[in-house]
Formats: C-alpha cells, structure tokens, sequence
C-alpha cells in the first residue's frame, strides 16, 4: 500500500453519487470504499441476480449471489460470487470456483489475498487462487500471514461421529499451515497468529479437557494453563508472548512461564511496538474495569464496559486505546482520555510521526473523524477510517456528504475544539 | 416407557394426565423401567477410569480454589425447615420422594463431599453426576421459598463443575460442549453452513417479501442479532420468521459471518467454566468487530443466563459488555415504539409459560405478556405463574443430557403435566413459551400426557399476525 501516491493535495474532491448504479437496483448494499477513497464498490440486487457496482458502473457479469465486497490495501475489489459454484472475484476476474468461500483476508500491503474454501465437504483455504493440496474434515480459525507467504487453520484431521466423546478427548484436531499439518494433535486449537515474515506461528492448544497451552511452530510450551487466548509473536524475538491464566488471574508468560510481574482478572489483546522492544495488553485490575497496560504497569484511566483497539505509535513511545463506559466511548492517548464521548468509536490511528491520533467517530447517527480529541465538521451520513499523509500534517477524511462520495485532504490544524 | 391410549374425548385432561401417571407407577412396580440403572457411556466410562486417590486430590484443590467456603456457608446456614421442597417440580412430581427435594439433593452431594473431605467412590460421583445434572433443572425456584435465600441451584451448578473436573459428565451433554469447543457453536455447524443458511433464508423469504434482505457482516448495525446453533440446522424457519419481523419492523440488523453467533453455552451447565467463557468472548467480540450497538438474542432462555449473567461474568465483564437484549424485551419495545403492529390477533385461547431463565432470572415476564395480550385474544394465566412458575426441566441442562434421561426427565415433571392439563381445561390450546429448551421439555410433556396442547415461539404468531405492509 503505497500512500505517497495518493492525491494529497486537492482538498475537497466528489469522487462520485453513492447511490449511482447502471443497473436497475431493487437495492444496493452499504457501501465499502478503497482505502484512497477514489473507489466506492455496492452490491447491486438486481432483481434475482446480483451484480457487484463500482464507482456506478456494473462490472461484467452477475451473478446468483454476490456478497462481502471488500477492497484490499492495495486497492483491488474482492467480492465472494456464486453461479452453481462459489468464486471469489478479484477486480471482476473470477478464481477457480469451490462449494464455499469465505473469510477473505488480505496481506498487509494488499498483494496477496485469501479466504476458506469447502469443496465436496472437505475444509482449508486459497490464497492467491491456489487452494491447499490438502483438505480436512473441518477448519476454522483461518489466518493469513501479514506478508502474505503463509495461511493457516486449525483443522480436524478425522472424521468424528456423533457422541464419539473419547476419540474427542484423544485429539483429533491439527495445525495445518499452507495445508501441511504439524505432528502434534491437540484436543483443541483455537486462534493463532503468525510472525511478520511468516516464518513463525504460534497457536492456543488444548491438551486435555483441563489444560491448555501454546503451540511455538509446531513444539507446546513445557507448561500448562486452566486457559489461556490468542498469542502474538515479538517482531524482536520471534517467540510468542499469550495471555495465561494462573490460579485465577490472568498475566502475560512466553516459553510458558510469565514474563510480568502483574497480574489481573483479565488480560487479553497484547501488542507490540514496532520493535518489539515494548508490550501492551488489555487489562482488567478489578473485575469489572477494564484499562491498558504497558510494560507490565496499568494505567491508571479505566473503563466499565471494555477497553478495545490499542496500539502503540509508530515509534513506540505512546499508546492509544477506545474505552466504553455506560454505552459511550472515549479515545485514550497515554493514559488521558480526549473530553468527547462517542456513542460508537472505530480503531484509532497515529500519524507516522506518532504527534497526531485519528479516530472515526460516530454521535448521534452521524460520522466524522475526529484528530487529537477534535472533530472535523457536524457529521456526515458516512466516514471512513481516516489515513494521516506521510509527513503526518494532514488527514484524509472520505465520507458519504449530500449523497456523494467526498474525498477530503484537510491539515492537522484544521481540526479545530 | 409403554404409552397409554389416546384419552377419550369426554374426560377432562386432569384425568389423562392421572391416567397416564398410574400407567407410569405400574411400569416401575413391573420392572420395565429403573431409575436407578441408566446407563450412560460417558459416566460408565469416567467411573472405571476414576480412582479414589485422584478423586480426593481434585475434590480437594476445588473446594480450596473455587468456593468451598461458600458451599460449607449455605450448607451450615441451612435449617433443614424444607420449606424449598414443594418448590421442586421434582421432588412433587416424585411421590415427594424426600431425596428429591432441594435440600435432599444437597444433602446426596455437597453434604457428603464436605463432610469426607473429598474422600468419594467413583461409584458415588457417579451417582453425584446424576443427581445434578438430571435430578436438578438449576431453575431456581426454590431459591424463592427458602428463607435464607439459599441457592440451590448455584450448589447443583458447582456439583457438575466437581464432576466435569474429574470427566464425570452425561455423554450427550458432553458431546455438545465439545462441538462448543470445536466449532463455537452446540451443533457442529462449520463455518459456510451457517452462511448457507442465512442466504438460503433469504432467498425463501424474498419469495414474501421482495426486497427483504439478511444483512451478513454488515458493520455499525443498530442490531447484531444472535441465536442458537439448532437454529441453522434444523429450525432456520426461525431466522426467516426474525428477519421478517425485523424487516417489516424498518430495523437495522446484522448476523454475523463468523464463529460468534451461536450464543447458547452448554460448557456453563457442565461446569467447563474455561470453555464458556471462551464462547461468550467469541459472541461478544464478533459483535464489537462489527460496531453493531447492541446485542437482539432470539428466543432461548438459557443463552441469555449464559450471556446475561454467567458467562459474561466469567470473562470479566460485571454486565454484558454490549447492550444484550432478549427478544421478549426487543418485541415489546417494537410494539410500544410503534414499529411492530398487529394486523390480527391470534384466534385461541393461549397462556405464557414463564421460562425461569429469563423470568427468575432477569424479570422479563411483564414484556412477554404485552406481547402475548397484543397478539392474542385471549391470554389464560397458568398457576402459578411469573416468577412462581413450574420449570421445563430442560433449559437447566438436563434435556441435553439426552435419549438416556428422557423418560426420568418427563416423568419427574408430572407436576408440570397437571399445571398444564388445568390450562387446557380452561380452554387454552396453545402455550406461548419464549425459549428454545422450554420448547424441547414441554413438547415431550405434552405428548407423554396426551395433552391437548401445541406450542409456539412469541415469533411464530408475531411473524403470521403481525401487519405486513409489504408483504407480496
Ligand atoms: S433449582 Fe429447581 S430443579 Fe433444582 S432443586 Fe431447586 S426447584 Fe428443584
Ligand atoms: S428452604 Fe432453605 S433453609 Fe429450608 S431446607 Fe431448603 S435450603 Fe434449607
């Protein structure tokens, strides 16, 4: 995704209608608009058969479903299409077809796409339109590698009747990457998550009806827990760091024993720096609160509903999460809430020199981004999560204004209290 | 079970339903059926493979980590006044059998547990199993009569949480956590059957509707709305009925795509308190992914103890973390707000069966009788009724226990048999019970007694008699 070659220079740009269609809609789907915000993709119900419009045009072909239309990073149109068969549809060109296809992921920057696929009953996934060798009975929790060079699943190496509860317990389950299954069987998997390049995952096992664990590419660490949730991978070290549970109260371990000092009654969502060299979760330091914690040290601002979305700026050295307290959102910077509420909030943002945040935020029914606690403009029918310039100075802000698709570019100091 | 013969048509049903209980007893004086010997494979299995010395040492450490303190608090705090005994649908349903009333059942276990420190027989967690996950519906009404407020369902619960740690659990509701685990749903619905379903839906309900659709995955929805895994695989009529009802009513809605959906929980009455507090992370996180503003659950009664209270507790979250809303509730405000209207009333004479999930559990009652009252002609009150009203005995676990337990689970429930048999003599033919479980127990109710009964969800007769403007 290469954002210096977006237009970041015409401030106020109606890209299109967004209801505009050459077909005769019955309706369209909501919207989904590329991440430059020059492209606005609906599903088009055309009175039993579905097209897939873009920037108002129907692409060729309709199809007797066509459904989650999404643009990848790079800016291609993906949408799940059956005919008989399922296919994914990639800028209007159809991959090979199976019995089922969802779940599409993208690579971080967008070159390589993949999603699962069923085909006669048996389960894995494609990934740039090439499936798994292998197939298995089921899968599920289906990741791609952010590079894009790996995907993985878990998946049920046998068939299981029904009631067939100690075969169950036997483990019947895998980790399959890129279709090649590790040689461990677990009672259960759940989710996983890869390294940057691809090169390592690491996956939340069940060993026993009792004890879970981590699986490091394919070794379980040497200890157990009553639980434990998804691990990340250090982009410093490659081992994987997981929330686990010990005696009642959750803290953060790797190589199966715990790394923080600190422990609560949830901890889950732990991330990274860009680095690698610092490490933030979701915690709870009380039941029922909820906050960040950075470097085994909580903040001190909690929440009542949840906290979600944390992130670090790119440097590492702030932090950023959404709180919700009695139904109503805050965007939280370095353990300061901004002073608006939000009744919905999305994932917020640092500019890429880490002095700026950016957060969609919704009030009302009606949308707008707001930067470092300011909102831009009285809302708008629609927004799009914004994207900072590359020198961090200005925000584009795509929204849905007066029917049309609008692309602004506004400064930084255009967002004013 | 042998069967009775069809009543004949002059008898009232009360007399059916005291036919039909002779026959039972003269069954059991006859040694067709035992219910001391049910075989179950699971806890056949776990009773070899325990020992004595294993027993004790898990016993021990639960009592130690998880609330044995409470446990011996509400057993010494109990006055024996067995006041909560004729609470108990199965202790009047069991010719007042003493070791089947609330504090009988506690005597069986956490007594004996207490008091041997942990020292038990597999033969006798056998035996504990089965008093708590089929002699005990975990419906709390006799937490109503006791005066000191003893929960007796919250003891029944830890005793299957004791047997769970040590394998002791009925093989078919063991069967359904493990697809919980494997799937994130209770019927092993893989991930593109449960789309298939929701397009399918679709498609049939455009057929009524033309431009009805079924949101999948659509993002900032008013309206995320949940149900449980049985709905895809066998009764998806029930999605079609909520997104006519939804469409009709102008509201925002979503299902999502993904694991997440299914917000029934099994693993919260096996006592796998690990796994249900994974599947409530995975129901309230796919719908903080999707932004939607809050949470509409179908018609089930035990999903929403699971959402609502248990589950979303274990996790961390005092309250549900999104607002959670139950169809009954989400029905009712419809109708006030004037989104819902009623085009006819239902023709015959119904009562509401109060699901104790819902109804002791979080007072929804009043809106299931707005509801009823706007779409019925006639509601007939069963007695008692409200937050007095006779369990299922199904939505606490034990109809999950399965083929094995069916007979011992009907017959415990004549009480519930008679309730209904004067309802009907009243002239009700349709019982209106929001909650998937109440549906499964009180259908096999209605037909082991001969009842002259047919059951609806609040949905079935919202989606034929409510207004459809648009309908084709
Ligand atoms: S909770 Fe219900 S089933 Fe259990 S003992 Fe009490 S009244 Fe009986
Ligand atoms: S009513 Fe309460 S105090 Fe009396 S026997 Fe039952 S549990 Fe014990």
């Amino acid at each position: 995704m290469d954002i210096t070659s977006w237009d970041w220079n015409t401030p106020v740009k109606r890209v299109v209608q967004a209801d505009a269609c050459d077909g005769e809609a019955v309706w369209l789907e909501e919207p989904q608009v590329s991440p430059d915000g020059e492209r606005l993709a609906r599903v088009a119900f055309l009175d039993g058969e579905y097209g897939l419009c873009v920037n108002g045009a129907l692409g060729e072909g309709t199809y007797s479903r066509i459904w989650y239309p999404r643009f990848s990073p790079d800016g291609r149109i993906t949408a799940l299409a059956n005919d008989m068969e399922w296919t994914m549809l990639v800028d209007g060109e159809a991959w090979d077809t199976y019995g089922a296809i969802w779940n599409t992921q993208f690579s971080r920057d967008g070159a390589h796409i993949a999603a699962a696929i069923q085909q006669d009953g048996e389960y894995g996934m494609v990934v740039d339109n090439v499936p798994w060798e292998t197939l298995y009975p089921n899968a599920n929790h289906f990741t791609l590698s952010p590079d894009g060079s790996h995907s993985a699943a878990a998946v049920q190496v046998e068939p299981l009747g029904q009631a067939e509860v100690a075969k169950f317990q036997e483990g019947i389950f895998g980790v399959a990457v890129d279709g090649t299954t590790w040689s461990d069987r677990y009672v259960n998997v759940f989710s996983m998550a890869f390294s940057a390049d691809g090169s390592r995952l690491a996956a939340e096992v069940r060993l026993n009806l009792y004890e879970y664990s981590i699986a490091e590419n394919g070794k379980t660490w040497p200890a157990t827990f009553s639980c434990v949730w998804t691990p990340a991978i250090s982009p410093a070290d490659g081992r994987a760091v997981a929330p686990v549970r010990i005696a009642g109260k959750w803290t953060l371990a790797a190589g199966g024993k715990p790394i923080w000092k600190s422990s609560f009654a949830q901890c889950w969502h732990q991330f990274f720096s860009a680095d690698g060299k610092r490490l933030g979760a979701i915690v709870s330091p009380a039941f029922g609160r909820w906050t960040l914690a950075l470097d085994d040290k909580a903040w001190r601002t909690t929440f009542g509903d949840y906290v979600e979305e944390a992130c670090f700026s790119p440097d590492g050295a702030r932090a950023v999460c959404l709180g919700k307290e009695n139904g109503k959102f805050a965007v939280v910077v370095d353990d300061v809430a901004w002073p608006g509420r939000y009744d919905m909030a999305w994932a917020p943002v640092f500019s890429p020199d880490g002095a700026h945040v950016a957060a969609k935020v919704e009030r009302g029914g009606k949308y707008t981004v707001a930067v470092d606690g300011r909102e831009f403009g009285s809302g708008f029918t629609a927004a799009c999560a914004p994207v900072f310039s590359p020198c961090s100075t200005k925000v584009l802000i795509t929204v849905i204004e007066d029917g049309w698709l609008v692309r602004r570019v506004v400064p930084v100091a255009d967002f004013k209290a | 079970m042998s069967e009775v013969e069809a009543p004949a048509a002059a008898e009232d049903t009360r007399t059916w339903v005291e036919k039909v209980k002779a026959k039972q007893q003269e069954d059991i004086a006859a040694g067709k059926y035992d219910y001391t010997t049910i075989e179950d494979a699971n806890l056949d299995r776990a009773e070899k493979n325990l020992t004595e010395e294993h027993i004790q040492k898990v016993v021990k450490k639960w009592l130690a980590t998880e609330g044995g303190a409470r446990l011996k608090t509400y057993v010494q705090t109990c006055v024996h006044c067995g006041l909560c005994s004729e609470a108990c649908h199965h202790y009047m349903s069991n010719s007042k059998d003493p070791k089947y009333s609330p504090v009988g059942k506690v005597k069986r276990t956490i007594w004996k547990i207490l008091e041997r420190d942990g020292r038990l027989t597999p033969a006798e967690v056998h035996e504990m199993s089965v008093i708590a996950s089929t002699e005990c519906n975990l419906c709390r009404r006799c937490l109503q009569y006791c005066p000191f407020g003893i929960d007796i369902g919250y003891l029944m619960s830890s005793v299957r949480r004791m047997c769970h740690l040590l394998g002791m659990t009925p093989l078919y509701i063991q069967d359904t956590a493990h697809s919980h685990a494997a799937t994130m749903n209770q019927m092993w619905v893989k991930d593109d059957e449960w789309i298939d379903s929701l397009q399918w839906q679709e498609d049939e309900a455009r057929d009524e509707f033309a431009d009805i659709r079924i949101p999948v995955d659509k993002e900032g929805a008013e309206v995320y709305y949940s149900v449980i895994g049985p709905e895809p695989k066998f009764r998806t009529q029930l999605i079609y009925q909520a997104a006519a009802i939804f469409h009709n009513s102008g509201v925002d809605f979503t299902f999502p795509a993904n694991p997440g959906w299914d917000n029934s929980d099994m693993c919260m009455f096996t006592g796998d308190f690990e796994m249900m507090g994974r599947i409530k992370k995975y129901h309230y996180e796919s719908a903080m992914k999707l932004k939607a503003k809050k949470i509409v659950m179908g018609e089930c009664g035990h999903a929403f103890r699971s959402v609502y209270d248990v589950g979303n507790r274990w996790v961390g979250w005092k309250m549900p973390p999104i607002p959670m809303i139950h169809s009954i509730q989400y029905f009712s405000e419809l109708i006030t707000e004037g989104k819902l209207k009623c085009r006819e009333k239902y023709p015959e004479k119904v009562s509401f069966h109060d699901p104790c999930n819902t109804v002791r559990g979080r007072g929804l009652h009043e809106y299931g009788r707005h509801v009823t009252r706007v779409f019925c002609q006639e509601l007939i009150e069963m007695t008692p009724n409200r937050e007095y009203n006779i369990c299922c005995n199904a939505g606490g676990g034990v109809i999950n226990c399965g083929p094995p337990f069916k007979t011992k689970r009907v017959m415990s429930n004549e009480w519930k048999a008679e309730q209904l048999a004067r309802v009907a003599d009243q002239g009700v033919t349709t019982i209106v019970a929001p909650c998937h479980n109440c549906h499964g127990g009180l259908d096999d109710i209605i037909h082991t007694y001969h009842l002259p009964l047919k059951l609806k969800f609040l949905g079935d007769i919202i989606y034929e008699y409510m207004d459809k403007p648009e309908a084709e």
